[in-house]
């Protein structure tokens, strides 16, 4: 049997009272595009930042490739690669710089520095802009310069939270092209929050939906929709599954303005 | 498409880094850190022309009539000449005090987030921060220095003494940069820290040797002056730069013990701030 690329057992966070995350259980296996859907609230977020080690997790709660995450920090850091929902290339530096900071990060050696980081801004369109300053790109293209950034240790599993907020159709189908791209060329588990329904159910092979920090439903876009009905979509999947959740905005202020911010920045 | 790297296998990285590696990395990425610093420098040389307007004003106009009026007795040196290590200090001060706003916009940014989800540990990450003030403190005193040697202030070509004021400078630094995101990790909020920032550099800046010899301090002053970690950095590089009596064992002992007093107060904070 092979070792899934991420295991949540029993998995729970709690932010004062609120609980976000209420016993999770969860697999995503090694090499799929796994989507983690649900409404602002649901979780998604919490799920994340215990597997990426920025919230702590409980021993044995989740392991990233066999990993325990609470106990092999360093390790599990090694494996991943992250591009969190707003936009966080630095506008100060180029879109190169930008790059190379996150290969020495990773120890990257030396010798293979500049090939490595040559061959993903290159896997990312990025080569003829890699020298312009990253405040001058347009929001897709610093989706992309993120992906580089994210890529350039060569990960094993790439946790992308929200990717395609705030961007336009055209920048969306680039930054999607570009993920299936490197899935098929490295082989890695790609793991992506999303709530934009169309996306997942084109470029996701399984899906969890996530409400009220729990896992409601899970299967591939076609399974879940077979499920509901003939005709269904993944927004009838949704609906189905959450409920009263599109009328009862339980999104955080700080969801809420963290998402207009990146829509903002991106214009 | 070009072709991607490939993870290797990496055995060794699966226990967590003992002390000897921590070190390493911490150094590695302090390095990292610092040259980041310098390219954003270098895309934005006009920071460092306006960050110069102040200290020129101490040096020009209140260096320039405090000398003329004899007003603060500082024996055999010069009052320009007094001044501009305090100066200098002052203006590394302000560069590193408002280090927590950054980071601040980094979390809300995502940009810390990203940083803390390498294989780096949390010290090495504010340690880096640190130094990275450092270097922008060290350009900038480049600039002070350039003014303060037109003014007429005359300061020691000593190689050997003008690196102690780079590790002066740089301790300096890492110390009230460090207090800076101590601050951010404790109130979480930009407007706050800002505040926060202002009310506490003129009383630090005032409550040290910059401006005036100890010896003029009422009591209660020379107690605070004791315990602030500026008027060590300040008896260092005055000490160093113009040449007066200053105890540098005792000053670069205090500032090495300081900073990594700091550091190690900030980088327990800093998960707080990553999650706040």
């Amino acid at each position: 049997m092979t070792v899934p690329a991420v295991r949540c057992t029993g998995l729970r966070h709690a932010f004062g009272d609120t609980v976000a995350v209420d016993g999770l259980d969860l697999e995503v296996r090694r090499g799929e595009v796994f989507g983690l859907l649900g409404p602002n609230g649901a979780g998604k977020t919490t799920t994340i930042r215990m597997i990426t080690t920025l919230l702590p997790a409980p021993p044995e709660a989740i392991t990233v490739l066999g990993r325990d995450v609470a106990r092999q920090r360093t390790a599990v850091r090694r494996l991943i690669g992250y591009v969190p929902q707003q936009l966080s290339a630095d506008g100060t530096l180029t879109g190169r710089e930008n790059v190379m900071l996150f290969a020495r990060l990773f120890d990257v050696p030396r010798r293979d520095r500049r090939t490595q980081v040559d061959a993903v801004l290159d896997a990312m369109d990025l080569t003829e802009a890699a020298d312009r300053s990253a405040k001058t790109y347009s929001g897709g293209m610093v989706r992309r310069l993120e992906l580089a950034q994210a890529l350039v240790s060569a990960p094993q599993l790439l946790v992308l939270d929200e990717p395609t907020v705030g961007l336009d159709p055209v920048a969306r189908d680039g930054v999607w092209d570009r993920i299936a791209a490197i899935r098929a060329a490295t082989g890695m588990t790609v793991l992506v929050t999303t709530h934009a329904m169309q996306e997942a159910d084109e470029h996701c092979e399984r899906i969890a939906l996530m409400h009220r920090g729990r896992i409601r439903a899970l299967g591939t876009p076609a399974e879940l929709k077979a499920e509901i009905g003939p005709a269904a979509t993944l927004d009838d999947v949704f609906r189905h599954n959450t409920g009263d959740a599109l009328t009862t905005e339980n999104g955080g202020m700080r969801d809420v303005r963290a998402a207009r911010r990146t829509a903002g920045r991106v214009g | 498409m070009s072709v991607l790297p490939v993870a290797p296998p990496a055995a060794s990285a699966d226990t967590e880094p003992g002390p000897l590696r921590l070190v390493r990395t911490t150094l590695s990425r302090i390095g990292t850190m610092c040259l980041v610093e310098l390219q954003k420098l270098r895309h934005d040389r006009t920071e460092l022309v306006t960050r110069a307007v102040q200290p020129a004003l101490w040096l020009i106009v209140f260096g320039q009539v405090f000398t003329r009026i004899h007003a603060i007795p500082t024996g055999s040196t010069p009052y320009l000449d007094f001044l501009a290590p305090g100066i200098l200090a002052q203006s590394a001060l302000f560069i590193a005090i408002f280090y927590g706003i950054q980071i601040i916009w980094e979390r809300d940014a995502g940009v810390l987030s990203k940083l803390m989800v390498t294989p780096t540990p949390r010290v090495a990450l504010v340690a880096a921060k640190a130094f990275a003030a450092g270097v922008r403190a060290v350009a900038q005193a480049v600039v002070v220095l350039i003014l303060a040697l037109v003014l007429g202030v005359s300061l020691t070509g000593n190689p050997l003494k003008l690196l102690g004021v780079v590790v002066a400078l740089m301790l300096g630094s890492a110390f009230f940069c460090c207090l800076s995101i101590t601050i951010a990790g404790l109130v979480l909020s930009r407007d706050r820290l800002m505040g926060i920032g202002q009310a506490i550099t003129m009383p630090l800046f005032f409550a040290s040797n910059a401006l005036y010899p100890v010896e003029l301090m009422p009591g209660w002053l020379q107690v605070i002056n004791h315990v602030n970690p500026l008027s060590y950095e300040v008896d260092a590089l005055r000490g160093l730069l113009v040449g007066t009596e200053a105890t540098i064992t005792l000053d670069f002992g205090v500032l090495v013990v300081a900073a990594a007093f700091m550091i190690t107060v900030a980088s327990a904070l800093l998960p707080r701030l990553s999650r706040g």
